[in-house]
C-alpha cells in the first residue's frame, strides 16, 4: 500500500519594529544579556501591557498581502505555563479570535502554482532564552536572558495542504520572499528571527482521513525542515506498513545525527489554560486602518516577475532569479534603465554580479558597484570597445577598487583591438613561429585551432576581438596546402 | 486628628506647616498601632518629602493635597521601597518603579507615610491571611477589621492617618471600610489606573480611597482618577472636581435611590436591614424618589467570581515562582522542585486554595463548564444592573450582611467566609463604582456600613448621596 504525507507548518516571525510589543523596550538583537529590559517586559509585579500600534500594522501588512481576512475585533489571550524563561508564567498571545483568518500563498510546483492555505495570523510577545554555559558536560547552572521578552510576533499557520518535504521547503522559501519583500521582518533564522514548526501525518492513498500526526521541533534552517520531515514520513511510513500505531508526539530535530528525537507524548503536553487576557481591551481594526496599511504593500514578487518578462523581454527563468529579493530586481532595473540591452544585463547580473556577491558573502545591498556602472559596461562590450573577456576583468577591478568600467579600460589600455591589418598580421607571425603545430593541424588534429587562438589572443594580452580573429584565421589555415 | 480637610486647611492657612503633620503622624503610628497596621514607615522620607512641601506652600506653588499624610495598602507600588503583598514570597521584594495613584498623590504634594497590612495578594475578608499577622480592629480588638484592605481601614480607624489607598477586587475597600466604622469608595472599573497595583483579578481590581468622611475620599479620588496610557484599560473620561460637587446642595429630583428587595433573605442580619431601612425611609421622608428594585442573578455572583477572579489569579500570580525575584526556597535540587518548594513555603494556605481552584476552571475540559459559563452570567450581572438604573440613579444596600464578627470565628469555614461579599461583590464584576458609608451601630455596638452603588463613571451621584446621609443622618 502507498503512503500519503500530509504536512502543516507553523511558522513565527519576529516583527521589526523599533520597540517591543507591549512596552518601550528596543526591539534588538545581540545585545549584553538582561540590558534591553524594563519592568514591564520583566514582568514585575504591578506592571501591564501597552499594545505597539506598531506591531499591529505590519501584522495587517503581511496578513493583506497573504490574503487573509483581518478581523474586525481580535482578543488577546494568555497562554499560562511555567518556564525561567517566561517571566509572567504566562505568554501573550491570540487563541479563540485572531488577527487574521483565511489567506493563501502559491507555491510553484512542477510549472503551474499550488495554493497552500493559510489557516490563521495572530499576534504574540516572545518569550526570553535560557543560556546554558558552554564547554560544561554536565549542567550545573542555568541562566536566564530576558532581552528576547516581549519582542513582537506573529504566527503563520499553514493548512495541510502540503503534500511533500519539497514542497515544504518551497512553501518557507515563498513566505520568507514575501516577508523580505514586505519588509516586515529580517527573517534571519540564525538569530531566530523565522523560526518554524511542522506537523506531518500519513494516510494510505485509499483514504482521505487523515492519519495521526506528529510535531517536529528545532528546525533551524529550511534544509533541516525537509529533512526531519522525509525522516519522519519514513519513520511513519515504515510504521504504518507493519501496522504500528502512531501516536501523537512532539519530536525534536537533531541536525547533528540526522534523527528526530522524542520531546513529549500527547499525555505529558501542556495544557496552556488559555484566557482572554484581561489587561488589554479588544484590537479593533477598522477599514481604514487596513486601507492605510495597503497602501503600503509593495509589488509583491508574483507580479514583479511578470512585470520584468513583459516590460523588459527576459525570460522567465531569469526574472525568476531576479525577483527572488526585491533589492535584488531594483538593481536589476535600475542597471536596465541606464543601459540599452536588457537581456544581456539580465544575464550579466545573474552571472557575474551573482557570483561576486557569492564568494564574497556579501548581499545585493551591500555590493559596492552602482548600477549605472554595470550598464556601462555592458555597452563597452556592445560597441565592442571591449571584449567579453576582458569585460570579466574590468569588472573585477571595478569590484575592487571602483570606478567607471570606461576609465578602468581607458586607464590600463583594454580596447579591443578590432583593425584587421595588425590582427593579420599577429596571426602571420603566429602560424610561421609554430609550423609544427600548423602542420599537425593541416594533418587532421583539429583541436590545435585553440591553441593558435590562445596564441593570438596572448600576443595582444587578449585585447584582440575575437570575431575577427577567428575570421582571419579560419581563412588563413584553410588557404594553406594540406 | 483632624480630618484630612482639616489638615490641608491648616497647612494652607499656616497652622501647621507638613513637617509638623508628618512628625506628629510617625509619632502616634509608633505610639498607637496596637493593631498591626503598618508593615513599614518611612520616617526619614516623609519627612524630607514634608519639608520639600513646606518650601513650596511658602512659594506658592504647592499641589491641591499639601498637608495629606497618606498611608498605602502594600499591594501597590513605590520605588526603591518593598510591596510585600502581605506575603511571604514578595516578603523582601523592592520595587523598582512606582504606580500611577502614587505618583498622582505625590505630585499634589502628599506625603505617603507607609505601608499597610493586608491580606496576602488581596485575599481575604478578615486581614487573617496576611503572612505578617492579623490587623485587629480599633473598633474592638478582638474583632476582624474586614479585608483585604483591613491595615488601610485600620488605620484610618485608629486616627493614625487621615485617609489610606486600599485596593477592592470584591469588596476589599468597602467591606473593611464597614467593619472598621469609615467610609471607603471603590471607583468604577478604568477610573483609576491599575499601572503598579499588584494583580489578584485583573478585571475586577480596583485603587481607591479610604477615609472619615465621604468629603475626604472624594478628594484623593479626584487626584488618583483619570486616563492612564501605561493601562490600557483605564478609561479616557473627565473626572469632576468630586469634592467641589459636594458643596452644593443635593437636587432631592436629580437622585432617584433604588434599594435592593428580595436581598433581605437568608443571611441578613436583622439589626444591618433595619438601620438600612430606617434610612431608606428617612430619604423617601426627605423628599427623595425611592424604589424597590430588583437583580435576578445576583444570586449567581459569588460562584461566578470566585470562578474568574480566581481564574486570573492563578495565571497573576505564576510569576511569582522563585527564579527571577522574591522567596526562593534553596536547595530543591531541580527547577520543578524549585518552583513546587518555593511556592508552597511561599505562598499562606488561601492563596494557595484559589490558584489551584483558578487553575482547575481554566483547565482543558473544564474550561466551558466553568469559566465560558461564568462570563455568561457575569453579563446577566451587568445586564439586571443596567435594567435597574433605567429607573434609578444609585442603589442602596448593606455593604455586608453581618456586623465584624471575632478573629478565628470564620477563619476555618471559606464559604462562610465568601459569603460575607454578596452585596459587594456584584458591583465588581459589572465594574461599577461602589461607596461604603457608616450607617450606625448594632446594639452590641458595632458598625454597620451601607452601600451606594452608581452607574459607570458616576461616582458624583454616590458621592453627593453618601454626604447627604452622612450630614444629615
Amino acid at each position: 500500500m502507498k503512503f500519503i504525507p500530509t504536512i502543516g507548518l507553523e511558522v513565527h516571525v519576529q516583527l521589526k519594529t523599533e520597540s517591543k510589543i507591549f512596552c518601550t523596550c528596543a526591539n534588538s538583537y545581540g545585545k549584553a544579556q538582561n540590558s534591553v529590559v524594563c519592568p514591564v517586559c520583566l514582568g514585575m509585579p504591578g506592571v501591564l501591557p501597552v499594545l505597539n500600534k506598531k506591531v499591529v500594522d505590519l501584522a495587517i501588512k503581511t496578513a493583506v498581502a497573504l490574503q487573509c481576512t483581518v478581523y474586525p475585533l481580535s482578543i488577546f489571550a494568555r497562554k499560562n505555563y511555567f518556564y525561567p524563561d517566561l517571566p509572567k508564567g504566562y505568554q501573550i498571545s491570540q487563541f479563540e479570535e485572531p488577527l487574521a483568518l483565511n489567506g493563501k500563498l502559491d507555491i510553484p510546483v512542477n510549472g503551474s502554482w499550488k495554493t497552500i492555505g493559510v489557516t490563521r495570523i495572530h499576534l504574540e510577545e516572545d518569550a526570553g532564552k535560557s543560556v546554558h554555559p558552554a564547554g560544561k558536560e554536565k549542567l550545573t547552572e542555568s541562566r536566564i536572558d530576558v532581552n528576547r521578552c516581549g519582542i513582537p510576533l506573529i504566527e503563520i499557520v499553514s493548512e495541510p495542504d502540503i503534500d511533500s518535504p519539497e514542497e515544504a521547503y518551497l512553501y518557507l522559501t515563498r513566505l520568507k520572499q514575501l516577508l523580505l519583500y514586505l519588509e516586515v521582518s529580517d527573517c534571519n533564522m540564525e538569530e531566530g528571527s523565522l523560526r518554524c514548526d511542522a506537523n506531518v501525518s500519513v494516510r494510505p492513498e485509499t483514504t482521505d482521513k487523515l492519519g495521526v500526526k506528529t510535531e517536529l521541533k528545532n528546525l533551524n534552517s529550511f534544509r533541516y525542515v525537509e529533512k526531519a520531515l522525509k525522516f519522519e514520513i519514513n519513520r511513519q511510513t515504515r510504521m504504518a506498513e507493519n501496522g504500528e500505531e502512531i501516536h501523537q508526539q512532539t519530536l525534536s530535530w537533531d541536525a547533528a545525527k540526522d534523527t528526530a528525537v522524542l520531546m513529549r507524548t500527547k499525555e505529558g503536553s501542556d495544557d496552556y489554560r488559555y484566557f482572554p487576557e484581561p489587561d488589554l481591551i479588544p484590537l479593533v481594526i477598522d477599514n481604514l486602518w487596513i486601507k492605510e496599511i495597503e497602501k503600503t504593500i509593495p509589488e509583491l514578487p508574483r507580479e514583479k516577475k511578470e512585470r520584468l518578462i513583459k516590460q523588459y523581454g527576459i525570460s522567465e527563468q531569469n526574472a525568476e532569479v531576479l525577483t527572488t529579493t526585491r533589492e535584488l530586481a531594483d538593481y536589476f532595473e535600475d542597471t536596465a534603465k541606464s543601459g540599452k540591452d536588457y537581456k544581456k544585463t539580465s544575464n550579466w547580473i545573474l552571472s557575474e554580479v551573482l557570483m561576486v556577491l557569492k564568494e564574497r558573502k556579501i548581499t545585493i545591498g551591500e555590493f559596492s558597484v552602482p548600477p549605472k556602472d554595470i550598464a556601462e559596461l555592458i555597452d563597452l562590450i556592445g560597441s565592442g570597445a571591449i571584449s567579453g573577456k576582458i569585460a570579466k576583468d574590468v569588472f573585477v577591478e571595478m569590484v575592487d577598487s571602483g570606478g567607471p568600467p570606461s576609465e578602468i579600460v581607458k586607464n590600463k589600455g583594454l580596447e579591443q583591438v578590432s583593425d584587421t591589418g595588425s590582427i593579420d598580421k599577429v596571426i602571420e607571425s603566429i602560424l610561421v613561429e609554430h609550423q609544427k603545430e600548423v602542420k599537425e593541424y593541416l594533418g587532421g588534429k583539429e583541436r590545435l585551432y585553440g591553441f593558435f587562438v590562445g596564441q593570438v589572443m596572448k600576443a595582444t594580452q587578449g585585447k584582440a576581438n575575437p570575431e575577427i580573429v577567428n575570421r582571419i584565421l579560419k581563412d588563413k589555415l584553410s588557404r594553406l596546402p594540406g | 486628628m483632624m480630618s484630612l480637610k482639616e489638615c490641608i486647611n491648616s497647612v494652607r492657612n499656616g497652622q501647621k506647616s507638613c513637617e509638623e503633620l508628618t512628625s506628629q503622624t510617625l509619632k502616634r503610628i509608633r505610639s498607637e498601632d496596637s493593631y498591626n497596621i503598618f508593615l513599614e514607615v518611612y520616617d526619614t522620607e516623609s519627612l524630607e518629602q514634608a519639608r520639600e512641601v513646606d518650601k513650596r506652600i511658602k512659594s506658592g506653588n504647592a499641589g491641591e493635597l499639601a498637608g495629606c499624610v497618606i498611608g498605602v495598602k502594600d499591594i501597590i507600588c513605590l520605588a526603591g521601597k518593598k510591596v510585600t503583598c502581605g506575603s511571604h514570597i514578595l516578603e523582601n521584594y523592592v520595587s523598582p518603579y512606582t504606580a500611577t495613584a502614587i505618583e498622582k498623590l505625590e505630585a499634589a504634594d502628599a506625603v505617603v507615610v507607609g505601608k499597610t497590612n493586608m491580606d496576602e495578594f488581596a485575599m481575604g475578608s478578615t486581614n487573617e491571611n496576611s503572612y505578617f499577622g492579623p490587623v485587629l480592629d480599633p473598633v474592638d480588638k478582638e474583632l476582624v477589621p474586614g479585608g483585604s484592605s483591613g491595615g488601610s481601614a485600620a488605620a484610618v480607624a485608629a486616627k493614625l492617618v487621615p485617609v489610606t489607598l486600599g485596593s477592592d477586587t470584591g469588596g476589599s475597600i468597602r467591606q473593611p471600610a464597614a467593619f472598621c466604622g469609615i467610609t471607603g469608595i471603590k471607583p468604577t472599573y478604568g477610573r483609576v489606573s491599575r499601572f503598579g497595583l499588584v494583580a489578584f483579578a485583573s478585571s475586577l481590581d480596583q485603587i481607591g480611597p479610604m477615609g472619615q468622611n465621604v468629603e475626604d475620599v472624594a478628594t484623593i479620588l479626584k487626584v488618583i482618577s483619570g486616563y492612564d496610557k501605561r493601562d490600557s484599560t483605564s478609561v479616557n473620561v473627565e473626572v469632576p472636581d468630586f469634592q467641589l460637587e459636594l458643596s452644593s446642595p443635593i437636587k432631592k429630583d436629580s437622585i432617584r435611590i433604588g434599594y435592593l428587595s428580595d436581598m433581605y433573605g437568608e443571611g441578613l442580619d436583622e439589626e444591618i436591614k433595619k438601620s438600612i431601612m430606617e434610612t431608606i425611609d428617612k430619604l423617601k421622608t426627605d423628599g427623595f424618589t425611592v424604589g424597590e428594585v430588583k437583580l435576578p442573578h445576583m444570586s449567581y455572583a459569588i460562584s461566578v467570581y470566585y470562578i474568574i477572579a480566581n481564574a486570573e489569579a492563578s495565571s497573576n500570580l505564576a510569576r511569582y515562582d522563585g527564579a527571577r525575584y522574591g522567596h526562593r526556597a534553596e536547595g530543591a535540587g531541580d527547577l520543578k522542585g524549585m518552583y513546587l518548594a518555593s511556592r508552597n513555603s511561599g505562598f499562606g494556605e488561601e492563596v494557595m486554595r484559589r490558584i489551584i481552584l483558578g487553575t482547575y476552571v481554566l483547565s482543558a475540559g473544564y474550561y466551558d463548564a466553568y469559566y465560558r459559563k461564568a462570563q455568561k452570567v457575569r453579563r446577566l450581572i451587568y445586564d439586571d444592573f443596567k435594567n435597574a438604573f433605567q429607573d434609578y440613579d444609585v442603589l442602596i444596600t448593606p455593604t455586608t450582611p453581618t456586623p465584624p464578627y471575632k478573629i478565628g470565628e470564620k477563619i476555618d469555614d471559606p464559604l462562610a467566609m465568601y459569603l460575607g461579599d454578596i452585596f459587594t461583590i456584584p458591583v465588581n464584576l459589572a465594574g461599577l463604582p461602589g461607596l461604603s458609608i457608616p450607617c450606625g451601630k448594632t446594639k452590641a455596638g458595632l458598625p454597620i456600613g451601607l452601600q451606594i452603588i452608581g452607574k459607570h463613571f458616576d461616582e458624583s451621584s454616590i458621592l453627593k448621596t453618601g454626604h447627604y446621609i452622612e450630614q444629615n443622618y
